[in-house]
């Protein structure tokens, strides 16, 4: 007769391999001996405040985009009326055209910039640790604060700061915010400045990582700084890279704090975004807000950003693991 | 057997006297009530603070059995939504004259109704101004806070440094655009600055130019008004800011300023002359303490034409829905104390007038007769002694305005009809070679598809 050890099951040996494996009894008891209890009871706090914060929202969102409701009259379904009129707002294509064309400026110019300031960074010897602090400080500064600086900065008067600088070398006045070609570059430049610490920091955590012998090795091939950097420090850290990339294009897809704050989507709809426009939606009207328009528009952008997630880690799967 | 007795006394003394203090205490706390009520907008000085917390404690002083809570209030269009829908508005709240009976039709203001018809002085209304505050069912939602006609401010000092006589301010918009020219080539400073924020206030600045001119923004009431934003007056308006912008460059540099920041410019002298509401002195006092000596204030010029009209608008006090019967009447008490008896009873007014003056708040600023004529001749003559607004400055003001004809806001949507203009404004302020009449057209479709949805 074979006993087997209710504790848990038997390992397999050289000669009981042909043995059934029999599964020990479940109970009560045994699942609350085995800390099954406790890891319900620690889970409960988090099960708790995802579902009551992320979970139940979400789910109400897909509801409300079903819906005509202002919060104060009873609500009523309207089917995919709310997303057909969303599709038919004439503001709709300049919003999607005003944020595809600020993640672009975004990409060119705020992507490569960090980068290139975290690989000059960890090629200092001295001091580091300054020019990691003031990398980063801007992060530190409340957005309103920074807005309101920058709004400053931007005065379109040939008195503004801005445009003194540039005057002392012959340019400008240029209208900054008062601008239909000038209102979106100047925000990625507040973007830029406002965001580059975080993803500094990254990459310089990340270029830490690099082990040291490559670049000896690539010295000793008679490479030279950006040879490195090329060969050496790129490669090494792609995976990083790959991750801040569609971190950044998440990130500007819904973009609303500059375009609130400095410009409020003007001049002439220069600046509206697709987080601003849902913002509008909601409560842009005193007389009550039309959250159905709002939450269709919000969900329409969600699923976007998990369709194009989900491409683009399916194709740089074999570049970022390479 | 003695003491047996004495003890049964006492206890049963005891007994009733605890039953009674907590019989005291319950009906004390069931009648006690607590109302919040909006008070200054957020950023007002330490004087304005005092000001308002006097009233409210001369107010709990005579309501003992009701508490009142200010609360920093300002209305903007976002703001005020996002507080509507989340019930998070204080119980007494201001509204515009363009929301009130919207608001009131949809079910979210209260019916003040009763107690409208208790109020001492509640037959000497102004009708007009009344039906502001009055939903389609008849019922009075909303009692008027105060009554603004629109009014050219400008900077005497400005004036002065330009070589032009303050005490002769323009009286025709070809005066004006010359005088901006003048302050700008002299001064430094924009001679001429608009509101042309996206938050509708730009919209609401063009109307008022417009109607000067002649123009309405739409005909008919209701959801089957007309929009006319397109008609040949707001062109010419339009033109006449591009002139002021693009050939004079008289109106400055900075076109994204709202109510607030065009104030505070102003009160810091960065301003000519800008258009808004008469009664905006108070604002200009109690947030940017703006130096008397500096302010000046007109009226708008009007065209040579019947139709020509001064924009007027107002605010009133509404209580938030679904409160309390005790709730709504401790509401009404504060709506009547704080708002309208000041101006209807001889006693509060002095009392009020004496206490702002105490704390350096404004007392006399131009504002229109929320009562009939008579009583607002009385009300101005009970403070006439402790006016100190710099009411020689105010004179080519209340010279002019009664003889203008006052055109209420575009009635069927006001918010999206100025909210359609906004974009227009923009872009003649931000683009020389912007086509006016093809943004017209546009802002008109706009705005009428919002007026056909009731928006």
């Amino acid at each position: 007769m074979t006993t087997v050890d209710e504790r848990g099951p038997a390992l397999p040996s050289k000669r009981g391999l042909s043995r059934r494996y029999v599964r020990p009894r479940r109970t009560p008891l045994s699942w609350i001996r085995g800390g099954g209890l406790t890891a319900v009871l620690f889970l409960l706090p988090l099960l708790f405040v995802f579902g009551a914060f992320s979970w139940y929202p979400i789910v109400r969102t897909a509801i409300m985009s079903l819906q005509h409701t202002n919060f104060v009259s009873a609500p009523t379904w309207v089917g995919f009326q709310n997303f057909a009129a969303v599709w038919h707002d004439p503001q709709f294509p300049i919003a999607v055209r005003n944020t595809a064309y600020f993640a672009l400026l975004a990409l060119v110019f705020g992507y490569p910039i960090p980068l290139i300031a975290a690989v000059l960074m960890s090629e200092v010897r001295k001091r580091r640790g300054i020019y990691s602090v003031l990398a980063y400080l801007p992060v530190v500064i409340p957005p309103v604060v920074g807005v309101l600086l920058w709004k400053t900065f931007y005065d379109g008067s040939s008195t503004g700061v801005f445009n003194t600088i540039l005057h002392w070398v012959g340019l400008g006045p240029y209208p900054w915010l008062n601008s239909e070609q000038w209102a979106m570059p100047s925000l990625v430049l507040y973007s830029t400045w406002a965001n580059a610490g975080a993803t500094i920091i990254i990459y310089l955590a990340a270029l830490t990582a690099v082990n040291p012998e490559l670049y000896e090795a690539a010295s000793v091939d008679g490479a030279g700084l950006f040879s490195k950097i090329w060969h050496v420090t790129l490669p090494q850290i792609r995976g990083i890279l790959l991750v801040t990339l569609i971190l950044q294009i998440i990130g500007t897809a819904q973009v609303f704090v500059e375009p609130f704050l400095f410009t409020d989507g003007g001049p002439v709809h220069a600046t509206l975004t697709v987080m601003l426009l849902i913002y509008n939606y909601a409560f842009g009207n005193s007389l009550g807000g039309d959250f159905g328009k709002a939450t269709a528009l919000s969900l329409m952008l969600a699923g976007f950003l998990a369709v194009f997630s989900l491409v683009y880690l399916r194709a740089t799967r074999s570049w970022s693991t390479r | 057997m003695k003491s047996t007795r004495i003890g049964i006394v006492v206890a049963a003394a005891v007994l009733l006297g605890v039953g009674a203090s907590t019989a005291a205490g319950s009906t004390r706390s069931a009648k006690h009530v607590t109302i919040s009520v909006a008070s200054l907008i957020p950023g007002s000085t330490p004087a304005a603070i005092k000001q308002f917390n006097a009233q409210v404690k001369e107010f709990e002083h005579k309501n003992p059995t009701i508490t009142v809570k200010p609360v920093e209030y300002q209305w903007t269009a976002p703001t005020f939504a996002a507080k509507l829908a989340a019930g998070t508005l204080p119980t007494v709240f201001e509204v515009p004259f363009t929301d009130a009976r919207t608001l009131g039709d949809h079910g979210q203001l209260s019916n003040l109704t009763p107690y409208f018809k208790k109020l001492p002085y509640h037959k000497k209304y102004n009708k007009r101004v009344l039906a502001e505050g009055t939903d389609a069912k008849g019922q009075i939602i909303a009692l008027p806070k105060g009554a603004y006609a629109q009014a050219l401010h400008y900077n005497r000092q400005l004036f002065k440094q330009a070589g032009l006589d303050p005490n002769k301010p323009p009286t025709t918009w070809a005066q004006i655009r010359k005088d901006a020219k003048i302050i700008t080539q002299k001064t430094g400073k924009p001679g001429y600055v608009e509101m042309a924020k996206n938050d509708n206030t730009a919209g609401w600045i063009l109307t008022t130019l417009v109607y000067s001119l002649g123009g309405r923004m739409e005909k008919g009431v209701g959801t089957h008004a007309k929009a006319t934003l397109d008609n040949k007056y707001t062109v010419k308006a339009l033109n006449m800011l591009k002139a002021m912008r693009w050939s004079d460059n008289s109106m400055g540099s900075n076109f994204d300023l709202g109510w607030s920041d065009i104030n505070q410019a102003f009160a810091a002298g960065n301003v000519g002359m800008y258009i808004s509401g008469s009664d905006v002195y108070t604002n200009l006092v109690q947030a940017y303490s703006v130096n008397p000596s500096i302010y000046g204030l007109t009226t708008i010029p009007m065209a040579n034409n019947k139709t020509a009209g001064v924009l007027g608008g107002g605010t009133l006090a509404a209580v938030r829905p679904k409160v309390s019967k005790a709730t709504l009447a401790a509401a009404m008490k504060w709506i009547s104390f704080f708002y309208e008896s000041p101006l209807v009873s001889k006693k509060q007014a002095i009392r009020n007038a004496k206490t702002l003056v105490a704390n350096h708040q404004p007392v006399g600023v131009p504002a229109l007769p929320l009562f009939n004529k008579k009583q607002y001749k009385l009300a101005n003559s009970w403070i006439k002694p402790y006016i100190n607004v710099p009411i020689g400055h105010m004179k080519p003001f209340l010279d002019g305005i009664f003889k203008q004809q006052l055109v209420p806001e575009p009635e069927a949507s006001t918010q999206s009809v100025y909210n359609a203009l906004n974009a227009v404004v923009e872009a003649v302020l931000t683009n020389q070679s912007t086509n006016i009449g093809q943004m017209l057209q546009q802002a008109n479709a706009q705005a009428q598809a919002a007026i056909k949805a009731g928006a």
